[in-house]
């Protein structure tokens, strides 16, 4: 039966025409394509991978946002708090401050004072000698207003004189 | 699906002497159809592309006939008889002052279309591979039809070639490829019932056999020694294989029929497919004498199974190639498997 026996010619042509078929598609065809399917299945599972690695960077990145506020707020309470602190230390610094500037006028003005009492009472001091040696002078010329008085006078303090040269005696 | 195919394909040549007997019957009479010349005339190759035939006058593309008889004879098929040429009982080329039949290459109708449905196949796949040189393949992915070819591509490499060869499959992509889409698309152009179609290419046995011998050049080829060693020294008792080589020789059998399988699987069924659907066109014809109330009902019958068939062929056209390149696919990874079961016995041990 012709059907089932191969026929030459056409197994010629066919051998021919296969051949030149596969070599052109095995050359310029088929490794093309699948090649570049090949290169863009690649290139997603790698855009996948890349984007679940940037979503992990995206979540570790906001927990450290997330921290760095928490820090950031800690931060503000405590510099708050040293300056309420600060202010207090000033404020008691300055108190202080002035409560020693003002017991230094204080002692100041005390001192001040004590030397005007001091001069004043050098001046009544010299006043009243003065009035003492002037009441003396008016006393002593009522006393001395004869020749004898006088003399008996001179002899007097001649004689406390002496005794005063020569207390051995 | 096989099976299927098979049991039409018995029925078919259950059923083919006696329709060939009472045509051969009833050919004597003028105006009737002769049934064996009109299925064996479409299922088998001809020198000429017969288009069709208006009141008795044939319609033909005569196609060149290349015969080495004595030197080198080029001719269209219309004039045979003029080159000292005729045909025998069996459709092909003989001297007609010898009667011998000379070294035949001519562009037959299978051949003819063989050249044709291979410039088809080049010029689709490589507008396919035209289209990821003018695109950044990275960026997008092909639409239209470029995309379905993709998608077949890639199907094929993933389902088929991969699974079946296993590890460096990608040195025998191209040719699992080629072999697919070949298969797959003369199948096609094969159901098509007009020029450029209607050749019976694929269900021609030169054409299977090319591609077994190809399976089997492409499995024993690159087989590994492991391959070999199960071959000629398989892991059988002594027995079997020191006074008489009996395992060896049934797995030297084993070497040829799964390509033969392979042949007469595609031949079979492709042919198969034709015969049912001549078959059934044939119906209409052969009811004629029968009046037309009965030619009438039996053509719409043969109309809807023959829509029928024409979609089983389309599926069918697919498993083929499916088929043939998953087997050709598995017998290459057989012939390339690590021996991985005496490793584990190694490792128990």
């Amino acid at each position: 039966m012709s059907l089932i026996t191969p026929d030459f010619g056409l197994l010629f042509w066919m051998t021919l025409i296969f051949g030149i078929v596969f070599f052109v598609l095995a050359k310029f065809g088929f490794p093309m394509i699948t090649g570049m399917v090949k290169k863009r299945s690649d290139s997603i599972e790698q855009s996948l991978r890349e984007a679940e690695e940037a979503r992990k960077t995206l979540k570790e990145l906001a927990a450290e946002q997330k921290k760095l506020i928490e820090e950031a707020r800690k931060e503000q309470a405590r510099i708050l708090n040293e300056a309420a602190a600060n202010g207090d230390k000033i404020v008691h610094d300055a108190c202080e401050q002035a409560k020693i500037q003002t017991n230094a006028m204080i002692e100041k003005a005390r001192e001040e004072i004590r030397i005007e009492q001091e001069t004043a009472r050098r001046q009544i001091a010299d006043e009243v000698a003065g009035l003492a040696i002037e009441v003396a002078e008016k006393l002593v010329r009522g006393h001395l207003n004869t020749a004898e008085k006088q003399s008996a006078l001179i002899d007097r303090m001649i004689e406390e004189a002496r005794a005063s040269h020569n207390p051995v005696n | 699906m096989h099976r299927i195919k098979t049991l039409l394909l018995l029925l078919a040549l259950l059923l083919a002497p006696l329709t060939a007997s009472a045509a051969g019957h009833e050919a004597s009479k003028p105006g009737e159809i002769d049934m064996e010349s009109y299925i064996f005339g479409h299922i088998s190759d001809a020198y000429e592309w017969h288009i069709t035939t208006i009141n008795g006058h044939h319609i033909s593309i005569p196609l060149p006939c290349i015969v080495i008889d004595d030197g080198l004879h080029v001719f269209l098929s219309n004039h045979i008889e003029d080159n000292g040429y005729t045909l025998n009982e069996e459709g092909k080329l003989i001297n007609a002052a010898t009667g011998r039949r000379p070294i035949d290459i001519s562009i037959t109708k299978n051949a003819f279309s063989l050249i044709l449905s291979s410039i088809l196949l080049v010029v689709l796949v490589l507008c396919t591979a035209r289209w990821y040189k003018r695109h950044d393949a990275m960026k997008e992915a092909p639409r239209g039809f470029a995309g379905l070819m993709e998608m077949l591509i890639t199907m094929v490499v993933n389902d088929i070639i991969k699974e079946g060869v296993g590890k460096d499959y990608e040195k025998y992509a191209p040719y699992l490829l080629t072999a697919f889409f070949f298969i797959f698309l003369n199948n096609l152009l094969g159901i098509v019932p007009f020029f450029p179609g209607g050749a019976n290419l694929t269900g021609n046995i030169a054409v299977t056999l090319f591609l077994a011998v190809c399976t089997f050049l492409a499995v024993n080829l690159f087989g590994n020694k492991h391959y070999y060693k199960d071959i000629f020294w398989p892991e059988v008792p002594a027995w079997l294989k020191v006074p008489l080589p009996l395992m060896p020789l049934i797995e030297i059998i084993g070497m040829f029929t799964k390509p033969f399988s392979l042949m007469v699987r595609l031949f079979a069924n492709i042919l198969a497919g034709h015969i049912m659907l001549l078959g059934v066109v044939a119906v209409i014809f052969l009811t004629a004498e029968l009046g037309p109330a009965l030619n009438g009902s039996m053509t719409v019958i043969a109309v809807i199974f023959g829509v029928f068939m024409d979609i089983l062929e389309l599926l069918v056209a697919f498993i083929q190639a499916y088929v043939f390149t998953m087997l050709s696919s598995v017998f290459i990874g057989l012939s390339r498997q690590e021996p991985e079961h005496e490793k584990q016995l190694e490792t128990t041990k």
